[in-house]
């Protein structure tokens, strides 16, 4: 039996790799270019270059001189050299950039390797699809990521604006400066807005959490009457727009002398914090095995004792992930404190939206990136807990 | 202090229902003032509140940088009968609609607020600026243009007066004007060859208005149009525009404390004012706290100390000559305070009532113009 192989056709480098690589250049030419303050220029260097870059590596991948792999590295290496030229150090950064691109997207072309992930039987148009799908996963992840990415550098700016400068594109030691942590960490009114924002968020997730997961519990259980009217009334604080609830909560809060009161606050965040809470906590009990509280009953446990030995530790992960969504809608919570709290009350976010309006400091920035680098934190967390759910799950019998 | 107490007894509701809640030490001991943020609210802070706050220790204040929304959010917490501010900082034309709709309490200037050191009665000392009852007016700002200097496309010229923003020939760029019909639609007619004095009464007639849009639509595909003080600053530091109008605080903290390649012009600077009302119906004793606050934060000396820490000028006559020099750069505020005669060559002055009666139409027909 002789192994089948298949060979693709290498695809033509005049009709093929060259446009597609040109237009791919071109492109990277223009982004380029419209920065520097001329486009054509930009447009059409991009394009000569890739295509020479294009031929170069063909020619040479042909004559077996350099793999696939080999693509990337080269491209840096002309981009990079090109950009310092004409950019400086930069220009070195972004031009090796542009190269990984360009050099690896000529080789990727030529060898075919386009194909790789397709059936060998697809068409054209498929084959064409399957890459674009792939193109418009990327470019929706590129700028969902893009605006959070751009803010971090901007934070350590040693200046008092949004504004990359020329110090900061050299890569200029001078060009950076931590002074905005340092006006963060001392500034009386911005240390007040974390204070309070500290103090709020997680009592807020205490009630929270401790309503919410009652509620899931009860409403969990098939005897409950009108369960699911209920579990809409529990969620609509998710569902409500936001102004709408925080507009009621003003009033209603005003009349029963909550408005501008810590407890009120506390309040309000919970009430939109137990959704969250409530949902995540029902998708873990979904998994939990009722059998459990009957043996447990069976050899004497009362509900309460039930509760904390048996049932709380099986659902702790959803309970937990609950709470962090919790914390998380207060403590970047700005609509409803505005209308809720009063001036003692501001939390982080509401300093940072007055801060916006009134001058624009880049000591936002840097309170954003530290919130980023939180989040961040505090999703890998709840990424962690699910798993480990998920796992538990597998092996409960239910 | 008792000398005070009896001055005030002898005067007045208020002042005799103040002057009887302090004999009896009925003043509230935290105050909520409201103000802009940013270096205006600072330079409220160290002229007034660490000076008052030295003198009583005991007193805690708090700021709200609320000032944008206060109409709206005095509006909320009246209907809600829960009036959380006691202090409010706000612009001459909404301290007269909330004075019109009764949610600013009406005052009596020279019994409230402290004579001149020479003995003038307050109402004299602040003279026209009083332009509502319940108006307590502390520094006069303008709404003028910076541009930046080192803008190669203009080739050496230099914008010298106010129509250079409708000058896309001689300055091509980018501008930033206001979200609002106030100033533009004056500045588009003085620019369309309408005389200083003619100006409110050719936007009173409905081809006035068209006039006044049609020449900003000369410029609408340049121009970026910014809601907040801080954009036109952050817009010129970063080259995204080459002039754009804001409040001339904001631009001489742009060009002499953050050293930008910016200048600006002060040819038709708008002048407006920024000062404070009382909300209505405070309890006895936050109102008693508020008018001992008030009587100190809008005499003589501290009307001319916050002049130290941002360039506007004091709303009293008689603070004008104790302007002094900058709290950290030592330079002279003088030259750089909208009133300076120096400056004041070319003022125009903004019609606070016109734009009362005509604002809710002009605002509408601005933003149906601005959607097109």
């Amino acid at each position: 039996m002789s192994e089948l192989t298949v060979d693709t056709p290498r695809p033509s480098l005049t009709g093929f790799t060259l446009p597609l690589t040109t237009a791919f250049g071109a492109f990277f030419g223009l982004i380029a270019g419209s920065a520097s303050g001329s486009v054509l220029i930009g447009l059409v260097a991009g394009a000569v270059i890739a295509a020479a870059l294009a031929f170069g590596l063909c020619t040479l991948h042909g004559n077996k001189t350099i793999r696939r792999g080999h693509g990337k590295w080269i491209g840096a290496a002309v981009f990079g050299v090109l950009g310092l030229i004409v950019g400086g150090v930069s220009g070195l950064l972004a031009g090796a950039l542009i190269g990984i691109a360009v050099g690896w997207f000529a080789l990727w072309l030529h060898t075919g390797a386009y194909r790789d992930n397709v059936p060998i039987y697809a068409t054209g148009p498929q084959v064409l699809w399957h890459n674009t799908f792939l193109f418009i996963c990327g470019a929706v992840f590129f700028f969902l990521i893009a605006p959070i990415l751009t803010i971090i550098p901007l934070s350590f700016n040693a200046e008092n604006f949004f504004t990359f400068t020329p110090e900061m594109i050299a890569l200029d030691p001078e060009g950076y400066s931590l002074k905005h942590y340092n006006d963060f960490f001392t500034n009386p009114d911005w240390q007040q807005a974390l204070w309070n924002s500290v103090k709020i968020a997680p009592a807020a997730t205490f009630i929270a959490v401790s309503l919410g997961t009652l509620a899931a519990i009860g409403l969990s259980q098939s005897h409950v009457p009108f369960r699911r009217a209920i579990m809409a009334i529990m969620i609509s604080p998710m569902i409500v727009p936001l102004i709408i609830s925080a507009a009621g909560m003003y009033f209603f809060y005003s009349r029963i002398g909550l408005q501008g009161t810590y407890v009120g606050v506390v309040l309000a965040h919970a009430a939109l914090g137990i959704p969250f809470v409530i949902i995540t906590v029902t998708a873990t009990l979904v998994g939990f095995d009722r059998s459990l509280t009957r043996a447990a009953a069976n050899m004497g446990a009362n509900p309460v004792t039930t509760f904390f030995k048996v049932q709380m530790p099986l659902i702790l992960p959803g309970v937990i992930s609950g709470g962090l969504f919790a914390f998380i809608t207060s403590f970047d919570e700005v609509v409803v404190v505005i209308f809720v709290g009063s001036a003692n009350q501001q939390t982080l976010p509401w300093q940072m939206f007055t801060g916006l309006r009134e001058q624009i400091s880049p000591t936002i920035l840097a309170v954003a990136t530290i919130l980023v680098c939180l989040s961040i934190a505090l999703l890998t967390t709840i990424e962690l807990l699910r798993r480990r759910s998920e796992k538990m799950r597998g092996l409960s019998p239910g | 202090m008792r000398l005070k107490t009896l001055l005030l007894a002898s005067s007045g509701i208020i002042a005799a229902g103040m002057a009887h809640s302090a004999a009896h030490g009925e003043m509230a001991d935290s105050m909520t003032l409201v103000s802009w943020g940013g270096a205006y609210q600072n330079s409220q802070q160290m002229a007034y509140v660490v000076p008052y706050l030295e003198m009583n220790p005991d007193v805690s204040v708090t700021w709200d940088e609320s000032s944008n929304e206060a109409v709206a959010k005095l509006r909320a917490m009246n209907e809600a009968g829960n009036v959380t501010w006691d202090l409010v900082d706000v612009v001459a034309s909404d301290a007269i609609r909330l004075c019109d709709e009764g949610l600013a309490m009406e005052i009596d200037h020279d019994e409230m607020l402290a004579p001149a050191p020479d003995g003038t009665p307050a109402s004299e000392d602040f003279g026209d600026l009083i332009v509502s009852d319940c108006y307590i007016p502390q520094i006069v700002y303008s709404t003028t243009v910076g541009y930046r200097t080192n803008v190669e496309a203009w080739n050496g010229n230099t914008p010298t007066d106010i129509c250079a923003l409708f000058d896309t020939e001689t300055f091509p760029g980018q501008r930033a004007l206001e979200k609002r019909p106030i100033n533009n639609m004056e500045w588009a007619l003085l620019c369309d060859g309408v005389a200083k004095e003619d100006v409110y009464d050719v936007l009173e007639t409905s081809e006035g208005q068209d006039r006044a849009l049609a020449k900003l639509d000369t410029i609408k595909d340049d121009t970026v149009w910014w809601s907040a003080g801080a954009d036109t600053p952050q817009l010129l530091a970063d080259g995204e525009i080459v002039m754009g109008s804001t409040y001339n605080g904001r631009l001489f903290s742009l060009i002499v404390e953050q050293d930008q390649p910016v200048e600006m012009l002060w040819d038709a600077q708008v002048f407006d004012l920024d000062g404070w009302i009382i909300p209505a119906g405070l309890p006895e004793d936050r109102l008693a706290r508020v008018m001992d606050f008030v009587r100190f934060a809008t005499d003589t000396q501290r009307l001319a100390d916050q002049s130290k820490y941002i360039s506007y000028g004091p709303a009293r006559a008689s603070s004008a000559p104790m302007v002094g020099q900058h709290a950290e750069l030592g330079i002279e505020m003088a030259p750089h305070m909208p009133t300076d005669p120096a400056n004041a060559t070319n003022t125009f002055l903004y019609n606070y009532e016109w734009w009362a009666d005509y604002r809710d139409d002009l605002d509408a027909k601005f933003q149906a113009w601005l959607a097109q």
